[in-house]
């Protein structure tokens, strides 16, 4: 696979939350409005990018049998260095997504990649891997905290163009699980045809 | 009265399935079967109430000491994930049959947020049960540990109960599976909102 | 493709990616704690200067204590003395505290309120950071009207459907008007059945017999109003007169 491919790849074929499912609690949670969608698409972009380089780097010196735990350090470490930075640097994002930050580190998709891709593959393809699936996952979960934002309060990316309130059950949590199942039927309706 | 007030909320409430979001892997998961979901609910709940009471005093008595609060998220997932293995092995020896029944679901508990996500919300955020807003102590990160996995647990079973009926069901093409899985739990998270303002 | 799984080697390992990790961290933490701090400073004082008139200099921070809670609060001044004075004061909401910010003018007026924190319902009790809500409080004299939601007979309209968040904000406001009391030395009504954390026996206006007419001694301004029996800080030595 070319370069290329490894980065697109995410954004439909193998997209993490449409089509493999994975890391449904910040996707269901932190997508009440697109812009906190992003914030935490990026985020996850950030550690899935540097927790695949450091990983490919480091999997020829771990014992096969302690590499989870060994990862899952490593995951780790670079989600607080993210919590530092986006305390410093974007503090009202940080409060906003909250408890979801530190949480990156149970995220399926960053445990997952580093297990089926980064430990056979160079630093270079895993980067390239770990940015695509980051695009795909950033790009679902924008999509749906823009509808959810849309139905919800009437607004798209912080810009109001409804007055009024908007259908509050979509912000709320019912809105997620049902904005997100739709979304996946759509998903495998506009896929299936292009096949 | 304060405990009573803890765990109607973290139960009802603020059910941390349905209100919170943490732990929605498993509940998409393994909620085919009511057999599978009453094993996850239950190695969840003992995980949780352990993994809260080791970090509660993790938290108190290393990391605020030594003044390393940095490490938090760290020291908390790698006690989470040696917790899970000893009491894989313990059960192993203590209990064959539970660990028949919790076996399987007891690896795949580490990667489940809803364990560190509670050990985290336990030492980070202030609560404010019916009283003035203060930290949890003890005992009341205990039972708010136990009452959130109860109602992981609760909700757990419901949606498995709900998802054996769907599977006897015609379901259009493209909702088999998880989509009307997800439209399922929607109208589940909305019958649990009638329980908001309870507490 | 990997090294043997030989004891030796598994805790080696295990253990050098700890201590690299935790040595990177430690690099990391001291690099971005001073930006960590500044942030939060900015923020106060972005609050600050959102919630109090213009004034010159910096905001000088202390601490006053009502009936066991202590209230942080920042006063500024210009040229010709106190402009105003920032209480941060907090009340119990639908899914956390409420931290709110609460401005005063020196004569007790509130100038304007800002959200410092806050885990409300997003689309219901999180509209208190909205300005719509918000809006109220600006000029909202608390010996005048009365900080509580209208259903309980106050002045302040609710946010639809989110009453717990609405009550939450009247007490943290409570809460900060009886910290203005006590920091200014003044009296002023405060609402103690909206839950505010107050519990003093302050009475209302009309009752006490201490209007600037009857008391000859008036050391400072801003004391025209109720019996002053339970101030708890001085600033204001004024007995009531019988």
């Amino acid at each position: 696979m070319t370069k290329f491919q490894l980065i697109t790849k995410g954004l439909i074929k193998e997209n993490p939350t449409f089509v493999l499912l994975l890391g449904m609690c910040p996707t269901l949670a932190t997508t009440t409005s697109a812009i906190n969608g992003m914030s935490m698409g990026l985020a996850t972009l950030f550690v899935l990018v540097l927790s695949n380089m450091a990983i490919s780097a480091i999997a020829k010196v771990i014992p096969d049998k302690v590499r989870i735990p060994a990862y899952i350090v490593v995951i780790a470490t670079f989600v607080t260095l993210l919590q530092f930075i986006m305390q410093a640097y974007t503090p009202a994002i940080y409060e906003t997504l909250g408890i979801f930050i530190p949480l990156i580190v149970v995220n399926c998709i960053v445990l997952g990649r580093a297990e089926a891709f980064a430990n056979k593959n160079s630093v270079v393809d895993s980067a390239c891997d770990g940015l695509g699936i980051g695009l795909g996952f950033t790009l679902s979960l924008t999509v749906l905290g823009l509808i959810r934002e849309i139905l919800g309060s009437g607004s798209a990316f912080g810009f109001k163009f409804i007055p009024g309130d908007g259908i509050l059950c979509f912000v709320l949590a019912p809105g997620a699980f049902m904005v997100l199942g739709y979304l996946i039927v759509l998903f495998h309706k506009l896929t299936d045809k292009k096949n | 009265m304060e405990y009573i007030i803890i765990i109607i909320s973290a139960i009802f409430v603020n059910n941390i399935l349905l209100a919170q979001f943490l732990g929605c892997c498993p509940f998409l998961g393994v909620s085919n079967k009511l057999s599978t979901a009453v094993g996850m609910s239950g190695a969840v709940c003992f995980v949780i109430t352990l993994a809260t009471l080791v970090t509660y005093l993790l938290q108190k008595y290393v990391l605020d000491v030594l003044g390393i609060g940095f490490l938090q998220t760290i020291a908390f997932i790698l006690v989470i994930a040696a917790l899970v293995q000893m009491v894989e092995i313990v059960l192993k020896k203590v209990s064959p049959a539970l660990y028949q029944a919790l076996g399987i679901f007891l690896p795949l508990i580490t990667t489940n947020c809803a364990v560190l996500g509670v050990a985290l919300i336990v030492v980070t955020k202030e609560f404010t049960f019916g009283g003035e807003p203060h930290m949890l102590n003890l005992g009341e990160s205990v039972v708010y540990a136990f009452a959130t996995s109860l109602g992981f647990g609760l909700a757990m079973i419901l949606f498995a109960g709900l998802r054996e009926q769907l599977a006897l069901n015609k379901v259009p093409k493209s909702f088999k599976g998880i989509p009307i899985a997800l439209v399922t739990a929607s109208i589940l998270a909305m019958a649990f909102m009638g329980f908001s303002g309870l507490v | 493709m990997a090294i043997q799984s030989s004891f030796k080697n598994m805790v080696l390992c295990l253990f050098g990616v700890c201590v690299v990790c935790s040595a990177l961290l430690a690099v990391v933490y001291a690099v971005t704690a001073e930006p960590i701090e500044a942030a939060a400073e900015a923020k106060t004082n972005s609050a600050i200067a959102q919630v109090v008139p213009a004034f010159e200099g910096t905001p000088v921070a202390d601490t006053v204590n009502v009936d066991g809670t202590d209230y942080p609060y920042y006063t500024v001044s210009d040229a010709s003395g106190v402009v105003g004075y920032a209480v941060i004061s907090s009340g119990s909401g639908f899914s956390g505290p409420v931290q709110v910010m609460v401005g005063f003018y020196p004569d007790g007026k509130i100038y304007n309120t800002s959200v410092l924190s806050q885990a409300e319902t997003p689309g219901l009790g999180a509209k208190c950071v909205e300005p719509e809500f918000r809006d109220q409080f600006r000029d909202f004299d608390p010996a005048v009207k009365k900080l509580s939601v209208t259903k309980e007979g106050g002045d302040v309209n609710a946010i639809t459907a989110s009453t717990i968040t609405s009550k939450a904000f009247c007490a943290a406001l409570n809460g900060a008007v009886a910290a203005f009391n006590a920091i200014s030395g003044a009296s002023m009504p405060v609402d103690v059945s909206s839950g505010a954390s107050v519990s003093g026996d302050w009475e209302a206006n009309d009752e006490g017999g201490c209007d600037a007419g009857s008391v000859d001694t008036v050391a400072a301004g801003g004391c025209d109003a109720g019996s002053v029996d339970t101030v708890a800080a001085g600033g204001c030595d004024v007995q009531p007169e019988e």
